[in-house]
Formats: structure tokens, sequence, C-alpha cells
């Protein structure tokens, strides 16, 4: 197991904040496609469930997350990763049925439904006897 | 002083410094890719410190809090581990996998002795934060001065 030793860091007195301020990060996806929809999800930790903006437009699919400034400005010890709002965006070639799009945020996980047109599901035809 | 107000390069250095840290943890994660799954330094952990306590955040979106695991073992070891579990829907096919599952475990050496007793630890929209009040020995203490 690797062994990280927290040391205090002299060298930087500016508030740390200020530098993460404004950066936006592109969250992990994972897309998967079932007979009935795309299903996306995407890591953003630390976004509330009323802080994701969720646009489809024209074949463009983007994500949203605000996030707030968590780190104080002194005594940090241990700085590895940087906070700041989550943006992507996708093009979907699949004809989507932008009507029914679904999310759920849940422990900083996105889910978002992207439920195909009704005209591109894969139709059984019953063939009958004559 | 005025010119204290600004300065370019503290921008600069941050950014500098966290490229550094993504560069080791890069290289810890590849080294570690070759002899067994993947136990890196992940999570990546943000730390900090006042008088009262040491604080400790990482972003664990999507864990199982069943699956998570927090030790203080001698008074300044943290450990973290737990598993992130995939959750894959029954059938279909995957049109892209970015996000990464499986078992991870982390040691943290702290900085001060903590009291582990009352290490509090809260998970909320898949940030796990840690606040762990440091042993009384190790706080600092004013000395009253006695006049005459």
């Amino acid at each position: 197991m690797a062994n990280t030793a927290l040391e205090k860091k002299e060298a930087r007195t500016e508030p740390a904040h200020e530098v993460t301020r404004g950066n936006v990060y592109t969250p992990r996806v994972d897309i998967y496609e079932t007979t009935d929809e795309l299903l996306l999800f995407a890591d953003m930790p630390g976004v509330a469930p009323g802080d994701v903006d969720i646009r489809f437009e024209n074949g463009e699919l983007s994500l949203h997350g605000r996030v707030g400034a968590r780190l104080p400005s002194q005594g940090v010890l241990l700085k590895e990763y940087g906070i700041g709002d989550f943006y992507r965006v996708f093009t979907i070639t699949e004809t989507i049925d932008a009507n029914k799009i679904t999310a759920e945020m849940k422990n900083g996980v996105l889910t978002v439904h992207l439920p195909k047109a009704e005209a591109l599901k894969p139709r059984k035809i019953t063939v009958t006897g004559g | 002083m005025l010119t204290a107000r600004w300065d370019p390069f503290s921008d600069l250095w941050g950014r500098m410094e966290q490229l550094h840290n993504e560069m080791n943890r890069l290289f810890n994660r590849m080294s570690d890719g070759l002899t067994r799954s993947w136990v890196g330094a992940f999570p990546a952990v943000n730390a900090w410190e006042d008088d009262e306590a040491v604080y400790l955040e990482a972003e664990l979106p999507g864990l199982d809090l069943s699956k998570l695991e927090i030790f203080v073992t001698g008074g300044n070891q943290l450990t973290l581990q737990g598993e992130r579990q995939p959750n894959v829907p029954a059938d279909g096919v995957w049109h892209r996998q970015e996000r990464g599952f499986g078992k991870f475990a982390r040691v943290l050496t702290l900085p001060v002795p903590v009291d582990a007793d009352k290490v509090d630890a809260r998970f909320e929209h898949g940030v796990l934060r840690i606040k762990l009040p440091k042993s009384e020995t190790a706080k600092p203490r004013r000395i009253a001065v006695k006049a005459d």
C-alpha cells in the first residue's frame, strides 16, 4: 500500500481556492446502450442534485455540474485534486426521444436515461399464416 | 504592502504542483497495474489543518458506504479502504467506459497525533469528509505569562 505523508507546505501562501476557482473539469463517463435507451453515468463528486444542468439540443447533450469552493485558504497539507465545475458535451447520433429524457443524481453520480425514438426500436414482426 | 496583493506566479505554481502530483499518481498507477489490481494513490486526497483538527477530503462518487472502512492506527495513521462496485445493466453494449471500479486502500500519515475516538466522517454528494481532532498534546497552547 502506498503511504503518503502529510507535510505542511510552507512555500505557497496564496489562498488555494483562488487557484481552482473558475477551473472546469471533465467528468468521467460511462455510456451503455440497451434496446430501449442510451444510459449515461457521469462521476460528478460534490455536485448536489439541484446543481446540475442537462441540455439536449440538435443532437448535442451537455452536462454541467456546479461545485462550490471547498478548500480553505490556509493550512493546506495535501492537494491532489482541483475543485471546480464539471462540464462535458456529447454528440448523440442515435435518434433520441427528447421529451422522455430523465436524469437522477445520487452520491455524486449522474445517471441520464436517453430513450430511443419509437421508430428506431427493434420491432418483432409477427408472421401470420394464410 | 501593495506589491504583495497580486502575485502572477502563485497560480502558475499551483498548477505546476498539481501537474506534478498528477504525474506521480499516473506513474504510481501504471507500476501498480503491472503487479496487481488498481491500488495506487486512490482515492486522491485534499487535506488541511487548523489549530483544532486535521481535515481530509476524498472524491468517491457512487461508493456504497457499507463497502468503506476507515481506521486510525498508532495515533497518526489513517487508512481508507473499500470497494467501488460497477452497476451494470442487464443487457446491452458499452459505448464508453471511463469510470474506474474495484478495490482500493490508502494509508496516510498525519502530521500530528489525533484523537481516534472523536473522528467524524461524512459522505455527501460523493465526497468523503473526515475531521480528525488533534489530540490534546498536539494542540497549540497559549501560555499565560504571570507578572510579578
